[in-house]
């Protein structure tokens, strides 16, 4: 092994003025590891679906509960807000809104696209007869 | 003359840099960086069909959820759904740790970790499908 070299660390978050972007940095990672946790409630309706009548009426007996209900919309919103935000990100990946303005736009593009869509999915859903 | 050298690896004509040029700190490479955008685009492709899988369960009774989910092209799109996210959460995650876990014990079991709750979630959604698929 060769001695470890005391190399100067480059400063934490604390040191910088906060951003938009850097903002929705952290944000598109919480929202990552949320719908990381969120999958089990994925595998659990999808298990009790396959399992019988009392699995799936607990599993629906959660999700109109008042507690149920918010989380299942937060998940909504992680899931809306993670791929509005990663298209953001392909966009960079391509080469393309770099621009001060540009990066600005697609940001706060994404912030208010995922509120946006989480809102009109749940329109969508209670108008269907989702509610229910 | 020992088979090793000071940096204790096997002798060999190629040089360190050689060794580990193109494949970067983690030493495999692109593929996670290529596999995330992969699944990334995968999912993005998937959100509309299976955003409508979704509106029509709601609401419904077991009965009726187990017939649309067992449906050939639902299952279809959930389990392509399912493997693309799985596999997306699985490197996602790995990020994370390798960010905040400094620990390199506590790093390896938290990868090991990782990869342990990621699989047991694919394989017990596709199991889920499997069996909504073949109406037992």
């Amino acid at each position: 092994m060769t001695a470890r070299i005391e190399r100067p660390l480059s400063p934490h978050i604390q040191t910088y003025r906060w951003t938009l972007t850097m903002i929705m940095s952290i944000v598109h990672r919480a929202t990552g590891i949320a719908l990381y946790v969120g999958t089990l409630l994925l595998v659990w309706w999808l298990l009790a679906a396959a399992s019988g009548p009392t699995a799936y009426a607990n599993v629906q007996a959660f999700t109109g509960s008042f507690i149920g209900r918010l989380i299942v919309f937060g998940y909504t919103w992680a899931i809306m807000h993670h791929l509005l935000s990663g298209i953001r990100h392909f966009v960079w990946d391509l080469g393309y809104g770099f621009k001060a303005n540009e990066r600005e736009a697609l940001t706060w593009g994404a912030l208010i696209g995922g509120i946006s869509l989480t809102v009109l999915l749940w329109i969508i859903a209670y108008a269907i007869g989702g509610g229910r | 003359m020992s088979a090793l050298d000071s940096q204790g690896a096997p002798r060999s004509m190629r040089t360190p840099l050689g060794r580990v040029r193109a494949l970067g700190a983690a030493h495999s490479g692109t593929q996670d960086f290529w596999r995330q955008r992969l699944t990334a685009v995968a999912m993005t492709i998937l959100m509309i069909p299976g955003i409508v899988v979704v509106m029509m369960v709601l609401g419904r009774n077991q009965a009726g959820a187990a017939q649309i989910l067992g449906s050939s092209w639902v299952a279809l799109i959930l389990l392509l759904f399912i493997l693309a996210s799985t596999w997306h959460m699985k490197i996602g995650m790995q990020v994370v740790i390798e960010d905040y876990v400094h620990n390199e014990k506590l790093k390896i079991a938290s990868i090991m970790a990782n990869n342990f709750f990621t699989v047991a979630v694919a394989l017990a959604a596709v199991y889920a499908i499997f069996k909504l698929s073949s109406g037992v």
